[in-house]
């Protein structure tokens, strides 16, 4: 999870997945509870990598694969960063070292859901055209719904088949998607809906 | 009291010396609503740059601006602006002693639940390492927005450390903030108090309650960290013969060891540290933080009893 900020979520599929108990969701960003506002390494089992930093989790995880290779095992590695996160300088270094030692055990994920704190990606600070920039860095390029669960895991799929580079997943989203008043906007990036805000959003989403 | 941000006063600063200096720049990461710097943005657009989730950029770009003759402040969270453009402020800011504000709010653990990756407590140790570099961490919203433009005066490369959680007013405006100057802010002659940024309200809270135990000590607000002012830590020293710093920030490196380096090398008096011991902080309410790793009146009163036996 290299956009950090995206803990709860990853919480949330962790705890699914029974790493932990559900109720400590309840616990999350709370004084003297393992759920940190950014995913903590030491504090939460399944956690891989601390991260909160951006633009610092794509690089451990091209650590990770590089590993992988020494060590002749078949895992692979996946990351996960935010389209405003890929303004950091860091996250074209990784991209260099990746396709440098052809890491096709490394596929990472942007969620492009064209927006970061100060507003639209494209006004703040525009990393387009990103599938061209991923092609040149030397990586494989797949472009999908990100919204799609099938075209998420095709993509893997095909990701899984290409030698010798690395391979992006670059999903096209909508932030706060199927929830009228939350979709879209900025302001909705660090906040917690109220107990009237979060009963309407789940009638939307059901 | 009454309580506001120390970054309120940054924000409100910027919008009135944009008008003063016309060769005044802003730049930002992806964060100047958090940071304030958006009030800079909102009256003059023209001047105002954010160059996205690129804090190392950020720095080097304020750096290229300065050379050219602007006053130039730069915006991001303190972890961010001390942490991953550390090497950008030394060798294109502060080695060529460039004229940029870096402004860094979200500094200290009342930045809250986002955690310890957020929470800056070295970044003054780090930045007062620096040769040209000038640390400054307001005790409150009104001395924030008079050191604000102080470093818009001052020719060179400014720290200016900020915070997110709204803290005490404890100045009026007749404060005069004045870089390399501590203020005194109560007298006293069995120890002396030497506090910076939210721990100064605290402090004055420890000198209230220890009055009454019948324990009279002088606090000092140590605004500016560097350069220091040897002049009033000495004369505390001789004064009072007994010191205790406060500060939101690790005990290594930052206002403890500064003064600890002058007492030291010319009239060493028994010390006591009050701040984050050595340790990442973690997610939680500010005030639960401030508990939990030491930053309370308490803590500041039990610095005093135990150094006074030492005295
Ligand atoms: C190095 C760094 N700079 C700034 C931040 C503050 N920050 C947290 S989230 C965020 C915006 C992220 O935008 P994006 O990557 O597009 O994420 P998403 O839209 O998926 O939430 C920023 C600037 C940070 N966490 N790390
Ligand atoms: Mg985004």
């Amino acid at each position: 999870m290299s956009k950090g900020h995206a803990a709860p979520v990853l919480y949330a599929a962790l705890a699914e997945r029974g790493f932990f108990p559900r109720e400590e969701l309840l616990n999350i960003r709370k004084i003297n509870c393992p759920l940190q506002g950014h995913p903590d390494m030491q504090k939460v089992p399944g956690v891989d990598m601390s991260t909160g930093s951006l633009g610092q989790g794509i690089s451990t995880a091209v650590g990770m694969a590089l590993a992988g290779k020494l060590d002749r095992k078949a895992y692979r590695v996946f990351a996960l960063l935010g389209d405003g996160e890929i303004e950091e300088g860091q996250v074209w270094e990784a991209a260099m070292a990746a396709a440098h030692y052809q890491l096709d055990n490394l596929i990472a994920f942007i969620d492009y859901n064209g927006l970061q704190i100060d507003g639209p990606v494209t006004e703040v600070m525009s990393p387009e055209p990103i599938e061209d920039k991923f092609w040149a860095f030397g990586w494989h390029v797949e472009r999908i719904n990100g919204h799609s669960f099938r075209e998420i895991a095709t993509a893997v799929e095909v990701a899984k088949k290409v030698k010798d580079q690395p391979v992006i997943i670059i999903a096209d989203t909508i932030k706060g998607k199927g929830i009228s008043f939350m979709e879209n906007q900025v302001g909705w990036h660090g906040n917690a809906p109220s107990r009237e805000q979060a009963a309407k959003a789940l009638a939307e989403l059901a | 009291m009454k309580k506001i941000a120390t970054r309120e006063g940054y924000g409100k600063a910027l919008a009135k010396l944009g008008a003063e200096y016309e060769n005044m720049v802003v730049l930002d990461a992806d964060l100047s609503k958090s940071t304030r710097s958006y009030e800079f943005c909102k009256h003059y657009p023209e001047r105002f740059f954010n160059m996205g989730i690129a804090e190392q950029n950020l720095m080097g770009v304020a750096a290229g601006l300065a050379a050219t003759g602007k006053i130039v402040f730069a915006s991001t969270f303190a972890i961010f602006a001390t942490g991953r453009a550390f090497e950008q402020i030394r060798n294109s800011i502060a080695y060529p002693r460039l004229n940029v504000k870096i402004a860094a709010s979200h500094a200290g653990l009342t930045v809250g639940a986002d955690g310890a990756s957020h929470q800056a407590l070295v970044d003054m140790s780090i930045m007062r390492s620096l040769p040209n570099m000038t640390v400054i961490a307001p005790a409150d919203v009104v001395e924030a927005e008079k050191a604000v433009s102080a470093v818009a005066e001052y020719e060179g490369p400014v720290y200016l450390r900020l915070g997110r959680a709204a803290v005490p007013v404890i100045y009026d405006e007749n404060h005069k903030f004045q870089i390399g100057k501590a203020s005194q802010l109560r007298e006293g002659h069995e120890a002396t108090i030497i506090a910076c940024g939210i721990m100064v309200p605290e402090s004055l809270q420890a000198a209230a309650e220890l009055a009454e135990e019948g324990i009279i000590v002088r606090v000092i607000n140590m605004a500016t960290l560097k350069p220091l002012d040897q002049e009033m830590v000495l004369r505390a020293a001789k004064e009072t013969g007994a010191i205790v710093t406060a500060e939101e920030h690790s005990i290594i490196g930052g206002l403890g060891s500064a003064v600890a380096e002058v007492l030291v090398e010319n009239y060493p008096v028994p010390m006591e540290r009050v701040g984050v011991k050595d340790v990442f902080g973690e997610s939680g309410e500010p005030e639960q933080l401030l508990k939990k790793y030491g930053l309370t009146v308490q803590e500041i009163k039990e610095a005093v009893y135990r150094v006074l036996p030492r005295k």
